[in-house]
This record gives structure tokens, sequence and C-alpha cells, in this order.
């Protein structure tokens, strides 16, 4: 039988192992146990925060930026009518409804659970207004939606993962972190681990949340962030959810908190 | 329901070569793609547009299956005399969409 050899480096780091984990139990005995009302820090594991505006090419960020030309300005216009015949008797003028997008998802009453913008308008329109329920990813859905997120363009979200919506962001975090699929990939091997390298002709995002609902070239129309994330399940060769499906809304939250300071830009133009 | 959006620029002078731009929401189906079931989805496209400035037309383009959904056009426009611009959008199953903008340059 071989007898190991000897190798000072290996025991030097053998030791500073220990070290710190000496320091490490030290500390914690020394510290004060942690304020239970104090909010939770979570880890980050994103260095530095980049839009997906930053993979596009020029010309689709000139499209995006231009005030007139960017397409999805068209449902702006559609859903800032719409807010005009259906919901002005309660909310009055859609300008004042600023800084109300970026709040959500987030926990409602009436639904007893947390839901993004886009049900919190369903619910509001077949529930105050009478209106024939739509399915999810309807014109005037998504027109509403893009019409309300437009008016906080420029501004980060403003989610909160605490109370009420603690639980759907611990859900949402799992799911970030959970491998799915035939590709066995979870959210945060592509979007973390290898962002900003590329996938054959793709650049891979970051995949941050702050475009959307997003024209996309590829779909050729406005789309919520919904349909992406379904795309992205079938990419991975894993079933995708429904339109709507809790297990979207809880990791929406997820990436709303983790977009941090990043402002919103809907309607954003993507590849 | 179709949706345009069209922008006139402000502040212009009789003389002045001015540009318009002009968007509408339309799908271009091409006619040459299939659903998930392989199923040929049927065209549907724009097929022309035009603008008249007081019943004179002054822009017209033909649009073919290659132009994308959610057509962009731009045209320039010599501002010689003010009256009513008339955009009209004609395309497949009867789709007609037609706006109407005032253009007013300053003497």
């Amino acid at each position: 039988m071989a007898l190991r050899t000897w190798r000072p480096a290996l025991l030097i780091r053998r030791l500073s192992y220990i070290a710190g984990i000496l320091y490490l139990v030290a500390c914690s005995g020394i510290s004060e146990p942690a304020e239970h009302h104090q909010p939770v820090e979570f880890e980050r594991t994103l260095t530095e925060v980049r839009s997906g505006f930053d993979y596009q090419a020029a010309e689709t960020q000139a499209l995006q930026q231009d005030d007139f030309a960017n397409p999805g300005l068209l449902w702006v216009d559609s859903g800032r009518t719409l807010w005009a015949s259906e919901c002005t008797a309660c909310h009055g003028e859609i300008d004042a409804m600023a800084g109300i997008a970026r709040r959500y998802p987030k926990f409602d009453e009436a639904a007893a659970r947390v839901i993004n913008l886009n049900q919190r308008i369903e619910l509001c329109r077949t529930q105050q207004a009478i209106l024939p329920a739509l399915p999810y990813e309807a014109e005037e859905r998504l027109a509403l939606t893009v019409a309300l997120t437009h008016l906080d363009q420029g501004q980060p979200f403003a989610v909160d993962i605490t109370g009420k919506n603690a639980a759907a962001f611990h859900r949402g975090r799992e799911y970030f972190y959970t491998r799915r699929g035939q590709m066995n990939l979870a959210c945060h091997h592509c979007h973390e681990v290898n962002a900003g390298k590329r996938l054959r002709g793709e650049a891979l995002s970051q995949g941050q949340p702050t475009g959307y609902p997003t024209y996309r070239l590829q779909w050729q129309t406005l789309g919520s962030l919904h349909r992406r994330l379904r795309f992205c399940n079938a990419a991975l060769r894993a079933a995708p959810f429904d339109f709507g499906a809790q297990e979207y809304v809880d990791l929406e939250l997820f990436l709303a908190w983790r977009a941090a300071n990043l402002p919103l830009e809907a309607p954003a133009v993507r590849r | 329901m179709a949706k345009a959006r069209i922008n006139i620029p402000r502040n212009i002078r009789r003389g002045d070569l001015v540009e318009i731009k002009t968007l509408i929401t339309h799908p271009m189906e091409t006619g040459f793609r299939v659903d998930s079931l392989g199923v040929k989805i049927p065209r549907n496209i724009l097929t022309q547009f035009s603008v008249a400035l007081n019943d004179t037309l002054v822009f017209q383009a033909d649009l073919q299956p290659g132009i994308a959904a959610n057509p962009f056009i731009s045209f320039f426009l010599r501002a010689e005399q003010s009256g009513q611009l008339t955009f009209t959008w004609t395309g497949q199953h009867g789709f007609t969409h037609v706006e109407t903008r005032a253009f007013d340059p300053a003497p």
C-alpha cells in the first residue's frame, strides 16, 4: 500500500480551514442573537445587474428608445384608450396610477394569494367592471398591463418580500435554483453562471424581468413574462406551466427582487 | 381593432421637407408558416398604404408578405399647402383602417 506523500501545502490549507472554522465559532459565540423582526437579507448570487437591453443589437436598442417607432407603444396607446373607457369610473385618470405597477407581484386579499399586475387587472375587470373573462395573453390584458407599467418607466421594482409575500418569494427563489427539464439546468445556470456567454447565436442575458411586457421581434408581437418563461421551460425540454400559473407568479416576485435597482423599461424591444 | 400611430413634426414652415412616420398593428401573416399541427396559416397581410392631402394622393406603397408585423412606414412630404392628411391602410379580408390628421405648415 502506497503511503501518502508528505505535502506541506495541503497541511497548511487544512490548518487554515480549521482556523477559519474556529474563528467563525468564536464569532458566533460573541455576537448577540439575531433580532427576529429584522428583515432577512438573502444572498444575491449576481454581483452586478445588467438589463437584457445591454445584450441587444444596436438596431434593436434604437428601436426600443425611439419614442415613436417602438412597436410596444401601440399597445400602450390601446391600453390607455381601454383605461379611459373601462377604468376611469373607479380609478380616475391613468396617470394617477404611477408607482402601482412596480409593486407587483404582491399578495391580494381578494384572491387570497400573490398575484401579478395582469391578474389584478383581470380581477378588476371581471369583478368590479363585470366584463367577460379573457385569457391571460389577451390583447386587452396585455395592453392595460403595459400601459400601467409604462407609467413607471425608469423606476426600479418596489416589491415587498416580507409578510404575506414571503412564502411566494421563497417558492420563487427555490424555483430559480432548481434544476429542471431534460437539460437538467436551473435558471441560475444560464442566467447567472453563464450570463454574457453565447449559446449558439444567442447571447445569454441575466434574465431580468424589467422590460416586460416586451415586444419580441421573434414573436412579432407584445408578450408577457409568462410567455417568455414558457419559452425558457420548453428550451430546457421541461413541460411549461400554464399562463398565470402560481409557479410563474412566485418566480416573477423573486425576479423582481433580484432585479435590484434596474429601471423598468416596458415596453422593451428584444430579439 | 387596429391601432395606428402617426407622427407629424410640429412647427413646420411652408416649403419644409417633413418626415411623416406611421405605425399600425397588423399580424402580416405571410401564408408560408404552419401551426403546431402542420396546417398552413392562411396569408393575411396589408396590401396597400396610401396618403392623400385634400384628396390628392401624395404617397402610396404596396405591401408584400416579406414585411414584418406591425409595419412602420415613413415618408417625406414637401409642405406646400395646408389641409387634411388622410392615411388609409387596406388589407386582405376586407381590412381597412383610416386616420385623418390636420396638416398646417406656417407660411
